[in-house]
């Protein structure tokens, strides 16, 4: 035992309940599910206005000018409010380069851009009074393209760019180009006895969270505001915010309120400074939702992408080399390019060993709608092309696919395009050996005494087909991604943890700054509290900015890195009740100085079981409270010029199998089943990791074969924005998701544990299209994949 | 906007002849749906939601009458054997809960291409009964009720009560084509109903032309290919051929457009298949039953 009071290396016993490793049920999940969650567009506040937001018609052109005159003069509007009345010098934001105007100054870059904002009594007068608004528009040339963005005399999206990128990026319309260059993929080529290559589309996918964007912001006396808010990072927001609103950061208070749904969609801004601007400027609460109309204009979009791949290998199956090239399309404003493309670049050859490799990716500025930040985050459109491409290539070789893949899988030890070696188990092999070994599901599950079951097949109650045309096919797909901000981000978190005595029982509360967005979060701090504690009773602390920032609900890293702050917090607590212990009781037991003390069962017990004390005595009159960051292992930049660099913090491997049955004469599609195996580490809570595993499938399942955003290519409008045309999956599109999970621990991650969020919607999508390229022997280089597509009628 | 909310059928007419820019509401599916998304932003809305009878049906010697307001989940459940073409494209609209509020009689009143009764009926063949305070009722043939895109045959003093559906003589059938397995408008649609009675065949499109339509060339060839082989007294298997030209003759009777739902082409493709295979499915329908009457008598 040391004297020193340094934390033990105890890793606390899971003998009290509800700890890690047990699937405890979500503290909302009741309220969701009976529908009486409070979401942040449940808010209200006496008093108080709403706010509504003008935006532009247009894609791409300058404003004349703006007639404001006949909305402020509507009853019950307080205020309207254009670029000219913003109150700071700071005018712009954004996640990485400070591209974004709060309103549109001089000029709108796409579709639905923010011009006016207007604060009244009701939100149809609201509605009403923004409409009177007349802005006139002198439309200027879309760019909607890479040839459009990089043609000779081409208009600049964004002139005078004075960010970190712009110095390196051929182009001004480029945001930000990585490429990767390992070994000598020229000479590597020539050693190959086959080549493919492939031409790829990856269509716009929304994130398509139920809970439409929404908020309320409250003026406080001081002259500050507090900001109720549904975001996935508090700290990233404020630190925006408060620069436009002209106020320090702690005038800025926030809280998080019910999130409804992220996906990386709430990583950028919304309507936060808006609802701050209007109630700092009326002195009133303003409430902003968005409908479902304006939640598609609201927030940024998965990065549609072009991807151009060159797979080679030798006529026993190694691959030689892979030349990429990636183009991501960033819209009009860069949100998370930058880093969409760091991902994209690193991970673009897959999970596989290749030495020699040219990769570039790059994202382009452009008049369509800004992209950025989505689950699988640049990993999720390059897995769809290289899992397109390692079919192709088996077939050249006259390899079985899934073998192919295995003999070319990495494993721990492999060394990324980037340099990085890979140190912790890297099971693609395996996975991929289990989800083929999964039970195939029975043919023809249509048929039944009475008839065809409809729902069954493709088309389900629309009665489309009783069997006729049904083709099946069987396709597997693995990916990798990474898990927590990459590229030397510093990338902590900071958990608040303290223990008392209330009612008479040992209480832990733990706050942090976490966004509970869906993920799950909530259920497992509770779970490491009661673990590492030995308490019964957790108290979540609603999230907010009275404590340090716990990092973005995003990249698959709140359990690894918040849940780490989390762990890391209860062993500073720990080592300080001991202490307490020691300094009451050490007298009278010898082993308080010389045993490894735990606590369990709301006591402290050795690591023989006897037990010292209760924890009640213990803390009687003494509360511990301690807040700490904490950090995962530092990454490093990607060179500019050979993406060298250990970027990442640990990997995460999924594979599916998918099942489909296609009508191939209609070119409908029914997937079967997509069974899923992935590597976790460690699951902290069995039941959640199933339901992100059977979530992100989903996800996949999606844009594989029905979600995209259509964005006119004349115009770049929009022209899909509601959920009547952006169609996402239904129960009866939803189909069996059989989950095998492999726990193989990271040893430099808390429990061993690997972040899960993203990687099965990577692998799912490439998958459920392999299995449609088996069905129709077509080649289908797009996705989501579309009945015209299926039929030769596009 | 105002809101009327007449108690009776008579309260409806007179208001609707008071204010003939007013819009009528039943369910509410659509008309909701364009006032929430500022699509429409009509002076008056006329509430239906009082006046009982439009939720009730009668099942007479030839039709059935089919109360404008009557929602899609009583029509799948209790209708079937009467209107199983329309039972079949009820299950195609919306979700239950939409189903459980929404009419043929909105469907009808909105009369959007996409509606999905719209093939139904016009391949079972109805009539239309619309009533002003003026001119009292009326009785709109189906096939002159849809006049161009999202229009109809009404007088603007005129609110639609039922509709007489012709009660199946024969089997129907009814296909949708969407990008998803539930709950999706209509790429494009197709209904098909026998009537051995008068041993024709009619068709009903949706989606893939500016109004709803039906596919005549396409039934007159059948018909006549029918009755000149004798098909419907010896029930034998429709050749492939007859099937084809068919299916050809129903998507050339299509003039779609390209729309984010699908191309024009593909609709005029899935309109084939369509017709091809209702045609299968009620024909082989109609031979199982003719034979098993035959056995048993």
């Amino acid at each position: 035992m040391p004297a020193n009071g340094a934390p033990t290396k105890i890793t606390q016993g899971s003998q009290t309940k509800g700890g890690i490793g047990e699937s405890t049920l979500r503290p909302d999940g009741t309220l969701k599910v009976t529908g009486e969650f409070a979401y942040s567009s449940d808010m209200w506040h006496e008093d108080m206005l709403w706010g509504q937001i003008l935006r532009s018609t247009v894609a791409h052109a300058e404003i004349v000018s703006i007639d404001t005159s006949e909305a402020l003069a509507t009853a019950g509007v307080y205020a309207v409010m254009t670029y000219d009345d913003l109150p700071a010098e700071v005018k712009h934001y954004g996640l990485e380069i400070q591209d974004t105007p709060v309103l549109a100054h001089g000029k709108v870059r796409h579709h639905g851009e923010p011009v006016a904002l207007v604060a009244a009594d009701h939100p149809e007068t609201a509605r009403r009074a923004a409409a009177k608004i007349k802005v006139e528009y002198r439309e200027l040339p879309v760019i909607t393209d890479e040839a459009s963005a990089t043609a000779p005399g081409a208009v600049l999206v964004h002139e005078n760019r004075t960010d970190h990128h712009a110095g390196h990026v051929p182009h001004p319309n480029i945001v930000h180009r990585q490429p990767i260059i390992r070994g000598n993929a020229a000479e590597a080529a020539e050693r190959a006895d086959f080549v493919v290559t492939g031409d790829y589309y990856f269509g716009m996918q929304d994130q398509a969270f139920l809970g439409p964007e929404s908020g309320l912001a409250v003026p406080e006396e001081d002259g500050g505001v507090h900001l109720y808010i549904a975001t996935q990072w508090l700290h990233s927001d404020l630190r925006q915010i408060a620069p436009v609103l002209g106020l320090p950061e702690d005038k800025v208070r926030m809280t998080l309120a019910g999130v409804g749904g992220a996906f990386g969609g709430r990583e950028d801004l919304s309507m936060q400074i808006h609802a701050c601007l209007l109630a700092l400027r009326t002195g009133k609460p303003v409430k902003i939702v968005y409908n479902r109309f304006e939640s598609f204009f609201g927030h940024v979009h998965r990065h549609p992408a072009r991807l151009h791949y060159e797979h080679g290998a030798t006529k026993d199956g190694k691959l030689t080399h892979v030349k990429c090239r990636i183009v991501l399309d960033g819209g009009a404003y860069a949100s998370a390019s930058p880093a969409v493309v760091g991902n994209a670049s690193s991970l673009s050859i897959g999970p596989y060993e290749v030495d020699d490799v040219e990769i570039e990716a790059i994202a382009l500025y452009s008049n369509n709608p800004p992209c950025g930040a989505m689950r699988g985050f640049g990993a999720v459109q390059a897995c769809f092309a290289y899992e397109a491409q390692m079919d192709k290539l088996a077939d050249a070789v006259g390899m079985d696919r899934v073998e192919f893949r295995q003999l070319n899988a990495m494993s721990q030890g492999t060394i990324m395009p980037t340099g990085q070696p890979v140190d912790s188990p890297a099971p693609v092999a395996e996975l991929l050996r289990r989800v083929k070994a999964m039970p195939m599901p029975p043919e023809r599950q249509w048929e039944s005494s009475e008839g065809p079951d409809v729902r069954q097949l493709p088309g389900g109650l629309s009665n489309t087909t009783h069997g006729e045309g049904v083709v099946r096919g069987v396709g597997y797909a693995v990916g990798i991604k990474n898990v927590g901000f990459s590229e030397g981000f510093d990338d902590y978190s900071t958990a608040k943890v303290r223990m008392e005595v209330v009612g008479g029982e040992p209480v832990a509360t733990v706050h942090t700054a976490m966004a509970e967005v869906g993920q799950g979060g909530v259920t497992v701090h509770a779970q490491i509290a009661r673990t590492e504690l030995g308490v019964a009773q957790v108290t979540i602390h609603p999230a907010d900015t009275q404590v340090g920032s716990a990092g973005s609900t995003s990249a698959s890293r709140q359990t690894y890195v918040t849940g780490g702050a989390v762990k890391n917090a209860c062993e500073l607590v720990r080592e300080r009740v001991l202490e307490i212990g020691r300094r009451k009781f050490g007298t009278y037991h010898p082993a308080w100085a010389t045993a490894e003390l735990l606590l369990e069962g709301g006591k402290v017990v050795t690591d023989g079981g006897e037990v010292l004390a209760d924890l009640v005595d213990v803390l009687e009159g003494e509360a511990v409270e301690v807040e700490e960051e904490w950090r995962h292992r530092p990454t490093e930049p990607f060179d500019l010029r050979t993406g060298q660099g250990n970027g990442h913090v640990q990997y995460s491997f999924a594979a599916h199998r998918a099942v489909v049955e296609v009508d191939t004469e209609l070119g409908l599609v029914k997937v079967v089943e997509l069974a899923c195996a992935q590597d976790v580490g460690k699951a902290l809570n069995p039941l959640s990791v199933i339901g992100q595993i059977q979530g992100g499938t989903t996800q996949g399942l999606g844009i594989a074969v029905m979600e995209e955003i259509i964005v006119d290519p004349q115009t770049a409008k929009v022209r899909n924005p509601s959920f009547t045309d952006y169609l996402l999956p239904t129960i009866l599109d939803t189909p069996t998701i059989p989950v095998d999970v492999l726990e193989l621990a990271d040893e430099h991650a808390p429990y061993g544990l690997r972040g899960i969020g993203e990687a099965p919607t990577l692998s799912s999508t490439p998958a459920v299209l392999a299995a449609i390229r088996n069905a129709t022997g077509l080649e289908l280089p797009r996705t989501p994949v579309r009945p015209e597509h299926l039929t030769g009628k596009a | 906007m105002d809101f009327l909310r007449p108690a009776s059928w008579e309260e409806a007419l007179a208001a609707k002849a008071e204010h003939p820019t007013a819009v009528p509401i039943a369910g509410g599916t659509d008309v909701m749906v364009e006032i929430n998304f500022d699509h429409r932003r009509p002076e008056y809305l006329l509430d239906l939601n009082r006046v009982g009878d439009l939720y009730e049906w009668e099942v007479g010697e030839e039709s059935v009458r089919l109360g404008a307001s009557v929602p899609y989940t009583r029509i799948m459940e209790d209708l079937r054997a009467e209107l199983p073409g329309l039972a079949l494209a009820s299950h195609t609209v919306a979700s239950p809960q939409i189903r459980n509020r929404g009419g043929v009689g909105g469907n009808l009143g909105t009369a959007s291409p996409a509606g999905d009764a719209h093939p139904a009926l016009l391949a079972a063949g109805a009539e239309v009964e619309v009533e002003s305070a003026a001119r009292g009722s009326r009785l709109i043939p189906i096939d002159d009720f849809y006049t161009g895109v999202k229009r109809n045959a009404l007088q603007p003093d005129e609110l639609i009560r039922a509709v007489h559906i012709k009660k199946a003589d024969g089997p129907q059938q009814y296909s949708k084509v969407g990008t998803r397995n539930a709950m999706v408008i209509a790429v494009c649609a197709f209904g098909l109903a026998l009537h051995p009675g008068t041993r024709t065949v009619r068709t009903g499109i949706g989606s893939a032309a500016p109004t709803p339509v039906r596919a005549r060339a396409a039934e007159e060839f059948l018909n006549a290919a029918l009755e000149e082989g004798g098909f419907w007294d010896n029930g034998k298997i429709i050749t492939p051929s007859v099937a084809k030209q068919f299916a050809e003759l129903c998507s050339a009777a299509c003039n779609p457009i390209d729309d984010v739902r699908g191309t024009a082409s593909y609709r005029r493709h899935a309109v084939g298949v369509m017709a091809r295979r209702t045609l299968t499915w009620t024909w082989e329908s109609y031979r199982g039953t003719r034979n098993t009457s035959e056995g048993a008598a």
